[in-house]
């Protein structure tokens, strides 16, 4: 397995702490992973020590094989997206991309080739400052494709966009993968996440929770079944129904939710209908990205 | 550093950048040209401070040239404000993760830029000399100056010194501006410090305290426009004007190749 993104003990530590804390992962080439944690986790700081604008305090990396010390080295290979885009406001979205394009010695027709690829054809020669938060995304996607990457590095690429252009941005990471690009994307959409990311790299408070493929994540989970009962005040009883048999079980937001498998749910059925309790939703969910995510991180905002 | 010097020139020649700053330039260039040949007669004098400058100063191979030497120090300014601004505004709106990205070489960016500025620097320095030098020559009936000197053989001589040591000058200041703009990493805080301590600090500290002009900067570097004044040696304003650039550059290049980008 050829790999895209290796993390040794990488750890950055300011006055007030480890932003990240001697991190440890891999991404194979030609995949799409997902990098999550909560706010202030240290995705940001990652990434921006992988592009070689962070200094490390501890440990390496490499990309695409090079080390992280000399990104001159594996730069011209890399596409990125930092934080949300940055461009000169006075300036249209194309001639934004032309400056990009020139400093890194890029065709100047790929600019407006990528325009039309991100949507922005009709819009290219406005000013940066008259475009939505959705068009500047999408500016900052065309950017981070400018050099036809081999990995692309995505904060938050879908903040700002309407749903048509979250799937338009899903279908792009997905077209770019299959044709080989390497494409590491943070993002607090966990459903989205999920449905693209065959690997993921989880982070809390500076440490990596977990590194690996999405399947071997969410094996590591119970399933859940969701119960609503039509008098709120039977949610505890079916708490207990549930204790009793040996499954954990809490209630959220007048739902209770039992980690237990799909099977279970009949007997649950028959146990509350023999203590009176109507049930008005018993619902079997697989373990999903989002459930996985705050059951690890523990955070829930 | 070529593809650093077109891309930072594609910002550079935005129409209202580039002919703001130009227009900005030409308003000094002739006001200051205007007022040299307009007033000579004034007895509130003609050129800065109050100074009078006759006809017989103005009617000598460097007449020509004097209205453009004088209003060097003011070009100094506005390539300060567009260095500091054309720097620092990396920083504000978050661009320079952008350019480290695609050129991570932090000197060579650093370099290409200023090279892209001091060619901007030079076009206005360029126009404004072209600009003074045909008002003076328009002008110089209506006040009575002989010009019978100015296109000799010395009178260009003097003409090429004069664009040679406004260009310096120019270019100085606007390393200075440079050099705020990277240790600020806000365009307003570099112009404003740049601009408060050159217009109205040093003239403060220099009315009470006059000697302390030759070692104040913004003296030297206006000095070395003007091609020496009677109170600072031209070869004096050019050590120590170069001394402080290097030194300044010499700083905030460390700092910004070795600073971390965080924001």
């Amino acid at each position: 397995m050829q790999i895209a993104i290796k993390a040794n003990d990488l750890s950055k530590k300011y006055d007030s702490g480890f932003a990240v804390s001697h991190a440890n992962f891999e991404v194979p080439l030609g995949t799409i992973c997902g990098f999550v944690g909560p706010n202030g986790a240290g995705k940001t700081t990652t990434i921006r020590m992988l592009l070689g604008l962070i200094t490390p305090t501890g440990g390496s990396a490499t990309i695409l094989g090079e080390s992280i010390n000399h990104p001159e080295k594996y730069l011209s290979q890399v596409g990125a997206m930092i934080e949300g885009p940055a461009f000169y406001p006075a300036l249209s979205g194309e001639e934004n991309l032309k400056v990009l394009a020139t400093l890194g010695g890029f065709p100047i027709e790929r600019v407006k080739e990528l325009i039309k690829t991100v949507g922005l054809e009709g819009r290219g020669h406005s000013k940066y400052k008259t475009y939505s938060l959705g068009m500047k995304q999408r500016l900052g996607i065309a950017a981070a494709l400018l050099p036809n990457p081999k990995l692309l590095v995505l904060d938050e690429p879908t903040n700002g966009l309407d749903p048509e252009g979250i799937q338009e941005v899903r279908d792009l990471l997905k077209k770019l993968a299959q044709n080989g690009t390497t494409v590491f994307v943070s993002s607090h959409l966990l459903s989205e996440l999920e449905l693209i990311s065959e690997y993921l790299v989880m982070l809390r408070k500076g440490e990596v929770v977990f590194a690996g493929t999405m399947k071997e994540l969410l094996l590591q989970q119970q399933p859940v079944i969701l119960v609503k009962t039509e008098n709120p005040a039977d949610l505890v009883k079916v708490v207990e129904i549930a204790q009793a048999a040996g499954h954990s079980a809490t209630i959220r937001s007048d739902v209770a939710h039992i980690e237990g498998p799909a099977d279970w749910a009949g007997f649950l059925n028959r146990k509350a209908f023999e203590s009176g309790i109507v049930l008005t939703e018993l619902s079997p969910q697989l373990p999903n990205l989002e459930e996985t995510f705050f059951e690890m991180t523990g955070d829930r905002s | 550093m070529i593809r650093v010097i077109a891309a930072e020139w594609r910002k550079l020649r935005r129409p209202t950048l580039f002919l703001g700053t130009l227009g900005a330039a030409l308003f000094f260039t002739a006001l200051t040209t205007t007022f040299l040949y307009l007033m000579i007669d004034s007895e509130q004098g003609n050129s800065d401070r109050g100074r009078q400058v006759g006809r017989e100063v103005l009617g000598l191979a460097s007449g020509s040239v004097y209205g453009f030497a004088s209003v060097g120090g003011l070009l100094g300014i506005i390539a300060l404000c567009v260095f500091a601004a054309q720097t620092a505004q990396e920083y504000t709106y978050g661009t320079l993760r952008n350019l480290l990205v695609r050129q991570p070489g932090r000197i060579r960016i650093l370099i290409g830029k200023l090279i892209a500025m001091k060619i901007f620097a030079l076009i206005l320095v360029v126009i404004a000399a072209i600009v003074s030098i045909s008002l003076s020559y328009f002008l110089s009936d209506h006040a009575r100056v002989t010009t019978d000197l100015w296109f000799t053989s010395a009178g260009f001589t003097e003409i090429g010194k004069t664009l040679l040591n406004v260009s310096i000058s120019v270019i100085y200041f606007g390393i200075v501006g440079m050099v705020l703009g990277l240790l600020l990493r806000s365009p307003i805080s570099a112009i404003s410090i740049g601009v408060l301590w050159l217009l109205i600090i040093e003239n403060l500290i220099g009315a009470v305290k006059p000697v302390t002009l030759e070692w104040m900067p913004g003296n030297q570097l206006s000095t070395i426009a003007q091609g020496g004044s009677q109170n600072l040696d031209y070869s004096h304003a050019l050590l120590l004007g170069s001394g402080y650039v290097i030194l300044g550059a010499v700083i905030a290049a460390v700092l910004f190749s070795r600073r971390d980008v965080a924001n």
